[in-house]
């Protein structure tokens, strides 16, 4: 679009002339994110909540793993506050559970988890939607094969095949990379492999508004090849709904782990993620509610953060909103 | 309407077909065993020989037509048998667990009235609550109501039933002890007592799973106000000098309902996904508890049937959806 040849660089500009500030659309999209309280509140939360679980074990190095049976079942230290004789400790601020294992350390090393499949399946999703949905949306001979075999993934029942592919493909895997990275690789993929479709249909539609407008048509008469012509000018343009649904989708992700976690059908039980905690907690809530409150508040917060900054980012990537 | 009807029916049953052969070629290609739960001290032959009595001895492409024959065959003349005494089924085999050893279907239907019990129970309760919040929240855009609103159903959103629902059993059975944490699915109304314990056991898991309808359907019905809202035909209303409560309860509700209906009968599938984890947390013994055991038991028969079942409904309320939309907005056509 802009491609004659010259463009004004920052540094072309005169120092003595008024500055002619050069701007990438990409700050006005922040300027805008900025002014959307919920959504700072949380990016911020999401930004505290990672470097919490990513450099915590640093600062904190107790092993999440480790047993303790002397200090077992210590309550956290605030329940001194209003208990004089319950058994807390400094040691352990926010106590331990009945094998004596650190929970503060378990959430940290439970928040990595968590995250972690989070984002990666949320990336795999994303990853699947856009090239079906681009694919669909410019090729016209694929698009009616592949919008059937979205609208047949649509209706199959996620939560119970993800179940199923669970139990049956737990072991095998377990057994080929060794329990933790298995486990990984099978939860990664079955919430990517289910969850890339709304992602495919809005790719799809705004693909398909894209190819009618006139700087796709400028861009094929100069003879770009069809692959050239997506990645510069097709992708370039969906990004603002691929990010949105990018959020929505590490949203359901971090959800769908923990339910599989909670349903006792995710990570083996000597390897916490939030949902495995709050799973192996609820048994023995009515003593110790504050083991079932943590992981399960950092689960909600989470997703709520994510879905404040996926509606941030929904305003601030509209242009019509942007600048109001 | 009638041909696009019949059109999507029977586009339907290729939709089903697939559907189940990908449940069951997952149940097929996975690794598991129904047998891997037997003791090890079974000698091997003794095990091939357990195998064979339950019916897989056979390759796949013969048990898969023999399943499909027996859901949408043998099934059905069995319901037609006991609902009129006929006899079409001629003692046909049918589906059987490899658990209980009894008919999938009777299991299913034991199960069944607690599920839909519950289930439905919390849809129309989520239901109910949104749709007012969506109004006032619309009429009043910005307000407090909205604001608070709004928040309430990014919490429905972000928080997962099975927080919510330990939350509530430790606040209202644990501290404060008036609610039972467990429901007791073998409780039978007689008289005043009894219907408050029945309402006592059913509030938190229906609140637990009405608070996720309310948080999606409030948010459409809202979207939907606001769309109509700023149309022409309310300020013509207006201008004829019709009251509010007329204008915005009359027209403008009936015309915002159109999308949100569809979004009701679309949104009834998920909720039965919601209810594998709601009843896991509750203990009801609904489906989703039995699919969960059967899963455990790798009971192949239940599980492909349950899934099934579930794809079944996702299936048709799609078709309902689509064809309700088409009957409420006469704009709408599909020919």
């Amino acid at each position: 679009m802009t491609d004659f040849g010259f463009q004004p660089k920052a540094s072309d500009v005169q120092p003595d002339q008024a500055p002619l500030k050069v701007r990438n659309q990409w700050w006005d999209v922040w300027d805008q994110f900025r002014s959307h309280k919920g959504a700072m509140a949380g990016l911020i939360f999401l930004v505290f909540i990672t470097l919490f679980c990513a450099l915590g074990p640093l600062v904190w190095d107790v092993d999440p793993g480790k047993l303790d049976i002397r200090n077992k079942d210590v309550r956290p230290i605030y329940v001194g506050i209003w208990d004089g004789d319950a058994k807390v400790s400094w040691a352990r601020p926010m106590g331990t559970d009945h094998l004596g294992r650190d929970i503060m350390s378990n959430i940290m090393q439970g928040g990595r988890i968590s995250l972690a499949v989070g984002w990666t399946a949320m990336i795999l999703a994303i990853l699947i939607g856009t090239f079906v949905g681009v694919m669909s949306g410019y090729f016209k001979r694929l698009d009616w094969a592949l919008m059937r075999f979205t609208d047949l993934v649509l209706s199959l029942p996620i939560l119970p095949l993800l179940l199923v592919m669970m139990l049956l493909f737990r072991d095998p895997l377990r057994a080929a990379f060794g329990p933790e990275t298995g486990i990984f690789m099978l939860i990664v993929a079955g919430i990517g492999i289910t969850s890339w479709m709304q992602t495919a249909r809005i790719v799809r539609g705004d693909v398909m508004a894209l190819k009618e407008r006139e700087f796709v048509l400028a861009a094929r008469s100069i003879g770009t090849p069809p692959r050239r012509m997506i990645t510069r000018h097709i992708l370039p343009n969906v990004l603002s709904p691929i990010m949105v649904s990018a959020t929505l989708g590490l949203a359901t992700a971090i959800i769908t782990e923990s339910a599989l976690s909670f349903l006792g059908l995710g990570f083996p039980s000597d390897f916490p993620t939030w949902g495995k905690i709050l799973f192996d907690s609820v048994d023995r809530m009515t003593a110790f509610p504050e083991r079932v409150l943590w992981p399960g508040l950092a689960i909600s917060l989470t997703v709520l953060a994510v879905n404040y900054i996926g509606d941030g980012l929904r305003d601030a990537l509209d242009p019509r909103i942007r600048g109001l | 309407m009638l041909t696009y009807t019949i059109r999507r029916l029977l586009l339907s049953i290729p939709t089903l077909l697939f559907i189940a052969f990908v449940i069951f070629m997952l149940l097929e290609l996975a690794p598991g065993d129904p047998m891997s739960q037997m003791p090890l001290t079974i000698p091997p032959e003794v095990k091939e020989k357990m195998r064979l009595a339950l019916g897989l001895g056979e390759p796949w492409w013969v048990r898969f037509p023999l399943w499909l024959k027996q859901f949408f065959i043998v099934e059905p003349q069995y319901w037609i048998d006991s609902a009129f005494g006929t006899n079409f089924a001629d003692g046909a085999q049918r589906i059987i667990s490899f658990q209980s050893r009894s008919p999938v279907f009777d299991t299913i239907s034991e199960r069944l009235p607690q599920t839909l019990w519950v289930v439905g129970m919390s849809y129309v309760v989520g239901v109910a609550i949104a749709l007012p919040i969506g109004v006032i929240s619309a009429y009043r855009q910005y307000s407090v109501f909205d604001q608070a609103g709004t928040f309430v159903s990014m919490i429905g959103f972000s928080v997962p039933p099975f927080f919510s629902g330990v939350l509530l059993i430790v606040i209202f059975s644990v501290n404060l002890g008036w609610l039972p944490s467990i429901y007791d699915t073998t409780h039978v109304v007689v008289d005043w007592e009894t219907m408050k314990f029945q309402f006592q056991q059913m509030i938190m898991p229906v609140m637990v799973l009405a608070l996720q309808t309310t948080a999606q359907v409030s948010r459409y019905m809202r979207a939907s106000m606001l769309d109509n809202l700023g149309q022409d035909y309310v300020r013509t209303a207006r201008a004829k000098g019709m009251t509010e409560s007329v204008v915005v309860m009359r027209h403008v509700l009936r015309n915002s309902m159109i999308p949100v209906v569809t979004v009701i009968a679309l949104g009834i599938p998920s909720i039965f996904g919601g209810a594998i984890i709601t009843e896991q947390i509750f203990k009801v013994n609904g489906l989703g508890q039995l699919l969960i055991l059967a899963l455990q038991g790798s009971d192949i028969p239940m599980v492909m049937t349950i899934t099934f079942l579930l794809a079944v409904m996702i299936v048709m309320l799609n078709l309902v959806a689509d064809i309700l939309y088409g009957v409420l907005d006469p704009r709408i056509r599909y020919d």
